[in-house]
């Protein structure tokens, strides 16, 4: 049976996509599979969570360590289930919660992002998605791996409380590591676009 | 002789696209992700660039003739659009796209549909442009 040492050794990080756009899907797939993840294409949230083993009881441990899924990466704006849905879906599952879960928006929406990320999103790119964005998110994945193996104890304590929040003390770190507060400025939104109510 | 003419009329065509704002930096995103496992990758996706957004197109078209509008799915099917010309990069599709969504959400039918002129023609010119820089038909 592969362990977690075993995968992080060979870099096989497994990242599971899930996007409406079957452009969307072949390009996200392309820059995942350029910075070598493997890489599993799904075109909706509820047959992400059906891969993932959450629609039926998936008692089957050495079939879920075939799937084990490193990272999800999901789009926000899908028809059925959201990305914010599925998100909400994975960090209430027990099995699931660990992996962490990236959101993808072509919407530049600051309280979106707060939204998801208070939701317990690893991330939140702006689309289109950039190889420099993947890349990052691969340092940043590794790097929690990593610490889960040496580091077991500590990961249980954070895990209680995963909701993260935009003013907590990891605010300093944020404008650095979110792809999308690069392109946006802290203050309140002044622009009408982003202020304009929805109409549906 | 001929194909470095070849050559070299690809890459000022290529320049052209980027210069005029047929294109933007997504494309070039697209370009450099292409490897010999996949050498036509920018050629698939931008071929499924076009079938998808006749489709699209059809579908707004039909939009357009109920009356009233529905500017709820008029705004969808141009979000769709607007995504996918911003995954390949095709920047004048997108920009109209946007001026369309903006008609939507202030519910000006005139507006749309003047929008949607617009981006038809964006998409028709930027179909010639490709096909020609591709030298296939799309």
């Amino acid at each position: 049976m592969e362990t977690v040492n075993d995968q992080i050794a060979s870099k096989e990080l497994h990242v599971l996509a899930v996007d409406d756009s079957n452009i969307d899907r072949k390009v996200i797939e392309k820059l995942l599979k350029v910075s070598s993840f493997k890489v599993t294409v799904v075109d909706s949230g509820s047959r992400a969570l059906e891969y993932l083993g959450l629609e039926e009881d998936n008692n089957n441990s050495t079939h879920f360590d075939d799937l084990k899924v490193n990272m999800i990466i999901t789009d926000y704006s899908m028809p059925g289930m959201t990305g914010f849905e599925l998100l909400k879906k994975i960090k209430n599952s027990s099995t699931l919660k660990e992996i962490p879960v990236v959101i993808m928006s072509s919407e530049n929406i600051l309280t979106r992002i707060d939204r998801c990320l208070e939701e317990g999103a690893e991330d939140y790119l702006l689309k289109p998605v950039k190889l420099s964005d993947v890349k990052r998110l691969k340092d940043s994945i590794l790097k929690t791996e990593n610490k889960g193996t040496n580091d077991v104890e500590t990961e249980l304590e954070n895990n209680n409380s995963r909701k993260r929040k935009r003013s907590d003390d990891r605010l300093p770190v944020l404008p650095s590591t979110l792809s999308c507060h690069k392109n946006v400025s802290m203050s309140p939104p002044a622009s009408p676009q982003q202020a304009a109510p929805k109409l549906c | 002789m001929e194909q470095n003419h070849t050559k070299r009329q690809i890459k000022v065509t290529r320049n052209s696209l980027f210069e005029q704002g047929y294109l933007d930096e997504q494309f070039s995103q697209l370009e450099d992700l292409q490897d010999e496992a996949n050498p036509n990758f920018v050629k698939e996706i931008v071929t499924l660039f076009f079938s998808d957004s006749t489709r699209l197109i059809r579908n707004v078209e039909n939009a357009l003739e109920s009356y009233p509008l529905d500017f709820c799915k008029l705004d969808d099917y141009m979000h769709q659009f607007m995504g996918s010309s911003s995954s390949i990069g095709a920047k004048k599709v997108k920009n109209e796209c946007t001026q369309f969504q903006e008609c939507c959400k202030a519910m000006n039918a005139d507006g749309c549909i003047r929008a949607f002129q617009r981006v038809k023609q964006e998409h028709a010119v930027l179909k010639r442009k490709l096909e020609a820089y591709f030298q296939v038909s799309l």
